[in-house]
């Protein structure tokens, strides 16, 4: 990386931050609420939902894109009407781009919830309960803070994850510079192009370094479980 | 206060049958491990629900059948658990006021600071639970439930997971909250120590049922009350009425007068005494010239043989004793019903200030 990035590689290093932390954030409230669902589990077709939440997770990302240009193309039954009701555009836009690692990293996120979820102690609940903590009282001042390492752990490792993003991205939003290119997509379009495999390496030392910084963090946040 | 409770369940091959009602204030549910007190805290708490009986406490109906069910967080029966259940988020100060923030008749300043300064807690309120020793988590434990205000206490093998030096040091803050607080108190153990320390009443539970309740003093003398447990000895009151220049403090009790150690109490203080069954040596005729402080005139009313020993209740006055010696002894002092003896004590326990 002897002579820097280049200001259309430092583009898509701010682009692939910034997507991947709306994606997370954005969905963050929904994986807990679905991990939360889970772990109570008692209700009817809880298995369905539980399939449906990891599907992603094995699904080929091109298969995940495709479904979501379906739904929120310009001709699909949801990108329609949230075009014609609010002027809300994911194809071809970074937010689409967001959508999409929202959407395949969602499995991740919920599972380390609901893991955090489970470790939570049952007698810490129940002396709450004996203390008169009624329910939601006892999930926000209780069960959510003895979450909370699971939750930013998983988090960090869903954001790790995000920025390895491809297949999805691509076919959803497409590879445009500036708008939906993060790191990944960049590193294609420089092998695509004659002499780009030095810009190519040099992008893919940068996604090493990245994953190695994020992977770390959310072991340390992990390491922070209250005792 | 009153506590009624009766409980039917089953799980598994164990079934639970219940039924008790207490007036004492301070009530121990005493019993083996797995003879059924965990699932009657449970039940008692809210945090189980029973196929069948009726709980109430000072006549609210918190339990009955299928017709009333009381949430634990509307019961206001504050838990002190085995574990001390800190919330490890939280410093002292938050997890001595969880409680208290969501009680409906809150404690005032003053109540708060005399409940942090007789448990000793003063030091304490900035440190993470983590920070804590074991004896320290169970005394803000203790706290915590108390100033959740509730109308009882239910006390769930509190020290059993102190070591000995743990428990002698939250003993004395358990007496001190049995005589000060006007608190009822339903005391789980295992410890009949620990009962013969705190309780007005008891209740003997073994294999899911009641075999057993009375007032403490009768039944830690009676000899056979509690099966499977040896009679601890006698728990009775006495008075404070001089301190000796000898160094020794009289008691007077319905049974004679006792000497002990000097006591800190002042004159006219009644206090519990205890006086073990292995405590107290027999003697046909008076003894003299012997290092004992203490020799009681008795009468044999019951003996017990246990193989090798013999538990021998005396009446003294009023108060009943329990002697344990040796059958050899019980043979050769040819011991039976009527018999008048003396009871030489050799070490006498003060427990408590009585209540």
């Amino acid at each position: 990386m002897g002579e820097g990035l280049s200001p259309a590689e430092a583009e898509a290093l701010w682009l692939s931050l910034r997507i991947s932390s709306v994606a997370i954030l954005s969905a963050l409230p929904l994986a807990f609420l679905t991990a939360l669902l889970l772990v109570r589990r008692r209700f009817w077709g809880a298995g369905l939902v539980e399939t449906a939440v990891y599907l992603p997770l094995v699904l080929p990302p091109v298969a995940v894109g495709y479904l979501l240009l379906a739904a929120f193309g310009g001709r699909g039954a949801l990108g329609g009407w949230l075009y014609a009701s609010f002027g809300i555009r994911f194809v071809f836009s970074w937010t689409g781009a967001a959508l999409a690692s929202a959407l395949i990293t969602f499995p991740l996120q919920v599972r380390a919830i609901r893991q955090a979820l489970e470790a939570t102690d049952r007698g810490l609940i129940a002396a709450a309960r004996t203390l008169g903590a009624r329910p939601f009282d006892r999930l926000v001042n209780i069960t959510l803070p003895l979450a909370l390492p699971g939750i930013v752990s998983g988090a960090i490792t869903a954001f790790a994850a995000s920025l390895g993003e491809f297949g999805a991205i691509i076919t959803f939003v497409s590879n445009i510079p500036g708008e939906t290119q993060t790191l990944p997509l960049a590193i294609y379009a420089a092998l695509q192009a004659p002499g780009g495999e030095m810009a190519a390496a040099r992008l893919c030392t940068l996604s090493i370094l990245l994953a190695v910084i994020f992977v770390s963090l959310g072991d340390l946040a992990a390491k922070r479980i209250w005792r | 206060m009153s506590l009624e409770v009766r409980l039917e369940q089953r799980l598994g091959a164990f079934t639970l049958d219940i039924a008790f009602t207490t007036k004492g204030r301070v009530t121990a549910l005493f019993g083996p491990s797995g003879a059924g007190k965990s699932s009657v805290v449970a039940a008692v708490a809210g945090l189980s629900r029973p196929r069948q009986g009726h709980i109430a406490v000072n006549g609210r109906v918190l339990f009955d059948g299928a017709s009333v069910f009381v949430p634990p967080e509307a019961r206001r029966i504050a838990v002190v658990f085995q574990e001390a259940r800190l919330f490890p988020h939280m410093n002292v100060e938050d997890n001595l006021k969880f409680g208290w923030r969501r009680a409906l008749n809150k404690a005032d300043a003053a109540t708060i600071s005399h409940v942090i300064e007789l448990l000793g807690l003063e030091q304490l309120l900035r440190r993470q639970p983590k920070a804590l020793s074991g004896g320290e988590k169970s005394r803000v434990a203790l706290g915590r439930a108390l100033l959740a205000a509730p109308d009882m206490l239910l006390l769930d093998e509190p020290l059993v997971a102190l070591d000995q030096p743990r428990r002698d040091e939250i003993l004395p803050y358990l007496e001190k909250l049995a005589r000060e607080t006007k608190l009822p108190m339903l005391y789980v153990s295992h410890q009949l120590d620990e009962v013969a320390r705190l309780a007005d009443e008891i209740v003997v539970l073994e294999n899911g049922r009641v075999t057993a309740q009375g007032p403490v003093f009768d039944m830690l003398t009676d000899v056979g009350a509690i099966a499977g447990v040896p009679p601890l000895g006698a728990v009775f009151e006495a008075t404070v009425v001089e301190h000796q220049s000898d160094g020794l403090t009289r008691l007077n009790f319905v049974g004679g007068v006792l000497f002990v150690p000097h006591l800190r109490q002042a004159v006219g203080v009644k206090v519990r005494v205890r006086l073990r069954a292995e405590d107290i040596m027999l003697a046909l005729t008076e003894p003299t010239g012997i290092s004992a402080n203490n020799v009681l005139a008795c009468t044999v009313t019951d003996i017990r043989m246990l193989g090798d020993h013999a538990d021998v209740q005396l009446l003294c006055g009023a108060i009943k004793l329990v002697s344990r010696i040796t059958e050899a002894s019980r043979a050769r002092l040819k011991l039976e019903r009527g018999l008048k003896l003396y009871g030489v004590v050799k070490a006498v326990t003060v427990a408590r200030e009585a209540g």
